[in-house]
């Protein structure tokens, strides 16, 4: 083809995919958590929990709200009948003490469930390969509730039972 | 039909060609010569594949039976390479110039040089100036498909043709829709291409004096045989009545003027069963049964 | 009886043209090797299939992530939610708008044009006459724009879902006053790359493919006349529609099952 007005052309077509390349950059890095944390860096925790609730592979692992690492997997042990989570943490934690506990909570009343670390006393730190001891249990919403409901019918119940003596 | 005079030297030849489209047969077993360096017509009333017998020696579409040779090979049984290279010694011209809209006149005539030979732009510059002139649309070489009349369309296609030397070109009804003058130009034009290139020709055409005018043999085409043959003085002189209505452009003879139909009379006394008025309601009971019937 | 003929021949005339489209798409794909020694064919067909459908992309882009915020908007503060706009509107674009509304609109605005042009390049016998000259009209014409569709998609998919998620937060945060950085940290915190984002690149690559295939197919296959051309055009958006429609559901099924 001769090169007649074919400049314009190549100029809007590198301009199109350059815009296409960089949407995808925008989506991959901006949107999506592919900047967040590579594998590579970080160093394995196990905790056991009677009840990891709606705890999923990927829930956020955090400490005093900041997002330090990521749950790898979730198995259920058959003899001790518990739940074994595993965590990737960050490799710049590398100062949270080995007596830490674990606890399964709730982000709001109907968010994500994630597992927060709540620092201990010693000096010793968590490694690669290290067990928390201390784990607080998911609090699952329907025996919340239903404990609650239990409790204040009682409580209903002892001051209708002392009128009645009353009369 | 066998070959009239076996020991012309065809470039081109046609062997008992049978091709059909659904039931209709296009061509029945005709067998046709054209001979090297020389211009032959083929014609015939309009629908009779004229075309299509074009589009078969160029290989774009397979007989159902026979056989068809260009320059010593069997068109049909080419492997798609050999095909190819073949079809780059074969020109053909197109009724409508099928010219490529999105370039101009210069790239058109310029486009099977550039993809099939490695020439520098120079010379594919002076290349395709020198086949523009032949046609007399050197000054036009800017202008893109859609400013061109038909004619001038014409003309740079067939520029576009001999573009690569070919040995034959094929030209697809060339004066059809032309005015008086740019037809001349087109008839001197075949002609002369033919005399100076030594091209063979070959012309499906239903127009008959210009046809006629410069064509070395003739073929009229009918229904799918060869009804007449010959140079166009034997044409002329021809005893059969078939030619002599084509040639004279008579209205009605052996070929009617009528599509074949049934009776006049009978057609418009009778309606046809399948039709019949939308909006009656009262339809004659006969009728509503036999509707029923054709549905159960 | 009548019906069942017409049935018959129906089912069996469809059948019949997806074996043609098929022997075409492989014709075009052995087609696509020849595209690369010319680069230049490939380019001018990424700029009247790419950059001549930008525009319309990024406008439909823009407005369908600003009324994904607005409605977003309204749902999730029902529930004190608003926090999550940036989720829903990102997960919504990446994973089903962007490469199915992008999809069609491609099909509507390219694709049709692909009908149009192939159908009249072979009305006025263009293609044809390349075959006269030896030259091969599927490497030539139909092979570089089914790569420009091809490459075009994911490309004006991307696009598309990127300006829908800053229309979003143009509305969510500029208008409704949901926080700018909980719109992006929620977002980045649910979104993820492999499962979210590639897997909507994916799903716009096979829209890309099977929009391309229809749109030449149909073209190429068209009755060379200015009806046999519109009507080939119109199944070209049609049938574009459905099998966008249609794949979207399968890949989904395969692809978010698990989650």
């Amino acid at each position: 083809m001769p090169h007649t007005h074919t400049h314009t052309q190549d100029t809007l077509v590198g301009l199109f995919v350059a815009a296409g390349i960089a949407s995808l950059f925008f989506l991959g890095l901006q949107v999506s958590n592919l900047s967040s944390f590579s594998h590579s860096n970080t160093f394995e925790i196990t905790a056991r929990f009677s009840n990891s609730g709606g705890l999923k592979v990927k829930s956020a692992v955090s400490a005093a709200g900041v997002k330090i690492g990521s749950v790898k997997a979730i198995t259920f042990d058959q003899k001790t009948y518990e739940s074994i989570v595993k965590m990737d943490i960050d490799d710049q934690y590398k100062t949270l003490p080995d007596d830490s506990s674990a606890s399964v909570y709730t982000a709001g009343l109907l968010g994500e469930q994630y597992v927060s670390l709540d620092g201990g006393g010693s000096s010793d730190y968590l490694k690669n390969g290290s067990k928390i001891e201390i784990t607080n249990s998911a609090i699952i919403l329907e025996k919340a509730l239903g404990q609650f409901l239990f409790k204040s019918a009682e409580e209903k119940k002892a001051p209708a039972e002392e009128k009645k003596g009353k009369k | 039909m066998d070959n009239l005079n076996p020991t012309q030297d065809s470039l081109v030849s046609v062997h008992n060609l049978t091709f059909s489209r659904g039931e209709r047969k296009i061509f029945d077993d005709i067998s046709l010569e054209f001979e090297r360096g020389k211009i032959t017509a083929i014609m015939g009333p309009s629908g009779t594949g004229k075309t299509t017998l074009l589009k078969i020696i160029g290989g774009q579409l397979f007989p159902a039976q026979g056989s068809v040779t260009v320059n010593g090979r069997d068109v049909h049984h080419l492997k798609r390479d050999e095909l190819y290279t073949l079809r780059k010694r074969m020109g053909m011209l197109f009724q409508s110039g099928a010219l490529l809209t999105d370039m101009n006149v210069f790239d058109n005539v310029a486009y099977p040089v550039r993809e099939h030979t490695h020439l520098p732009e120079s010379m594919i510059r002076s290349l395709v100036l020198m086949k523009l002139e032949a046609v007399g649309l050197r000054g036009a070489r800017n202008l893109m498909p859609n400013e061109l009349s038909g004619g001038m369309a014409r003309r740079v296609a067939l520029a576009r043709a001999i573009a690569l030397d070919p040995m034959m070109i094929m030209y697809d009804e060339p004066f059809t829709g032309q005015d008086p003058i740019s037809m001349g130009a087109l008839v001197l034009l075949i002609k002369s291409l033919n005399t100076t290139l030594g091209l063979t020709s070959i012309i499906v055409s239903h127009d008959v004096y210009e046809t006629a005018a410069i064509a070395d043999y003739i073929y009229v085409l009918s229904e799918g045989k060869v009804v007449g043959q010959g140079t166009p003085e034997q044409i002329k002189h021809s005893s059969s009545e078939w030619v002599q209505q084509f040639m004279n452009g008579a209205a009605d003879g052996p070929v009617h003027f009528h599509y074949p139909a049934k009776e006049y009379m009978d057609d418009l006394l009778h309606s046809e069963k399948s039709f019949q008025p939308l909006f009656s309601r009262q339809r004659p009971p006969s009728d509503r049964n036999a509707k029923r019937k054709r549905y159960s | 009886m009548e019906f069942f003929h017409y049935l018959g021949a129906t089912t069996r005339a469809s059948f019949t043209k997806l074996g043609r489209s098929s022997f075409f798409l492989i014709s075009i794909l052995a087609g696509i090797s020849s595209v690369c020694v010319r680069p230049r064919l490939l380019l001018k067909q990424l700029h009247s299939v790419g950059v001549l459908s930008f525009l319309i992309i990024t406008i439909s882009g823009l407005f369908v992530g600003m009324v994904l915020g607005l409605q977003g908007f309204y749902l999730l503060s029902r529930f004190g939610a608003e926090e999550t706009l940036g989720v829903m509107v990102a997960t919504s674009l990446v994973r089903e708008l962007g490469p199915v509304v992008a999809a069609l609109l491609f099909a509507g605005r390219a694709g049709s044009a692909l009908t149009a042009e192939i159908g009249l390049m072979k009305a006025t016998e263009q293609l044809s006459g390349m075959e006269m000259m030896a030259i091969d009209p599927i490497k030539r014409i139909i092979s570089p724009r089914f790569l420009a569709g091809f490459l075009s998609m994911p490309l004006l998919a991307a696009l598309f879902s990127a300006v829908g998620i800053i229309g979003g937060q143009v509305v969510g945060t500029g208008l409704l006053g949901v926080d700018d950085g909980a719109y992006w940290s929620q977002m980045q915190a649910n979104l993820d790359f492999r499962g979210d984002i590639i897997n909507g690149v994916i799903k716009s690559i096979v829209f890309g493919f099977v929009t391309s295939w229809i749109a030449l197919f149909e073209g190429y296959d068209a009755i060379p006349t200015a009806e046999g051309v519109s009507r080939a055009t119109t199944r070209t958006v049609v049938n574009s529609a459905f099998s966008i429609l249609g794949l979207d559901f399968i890949l989904t099924a395969l692809m978010f099952g698990d989650n």
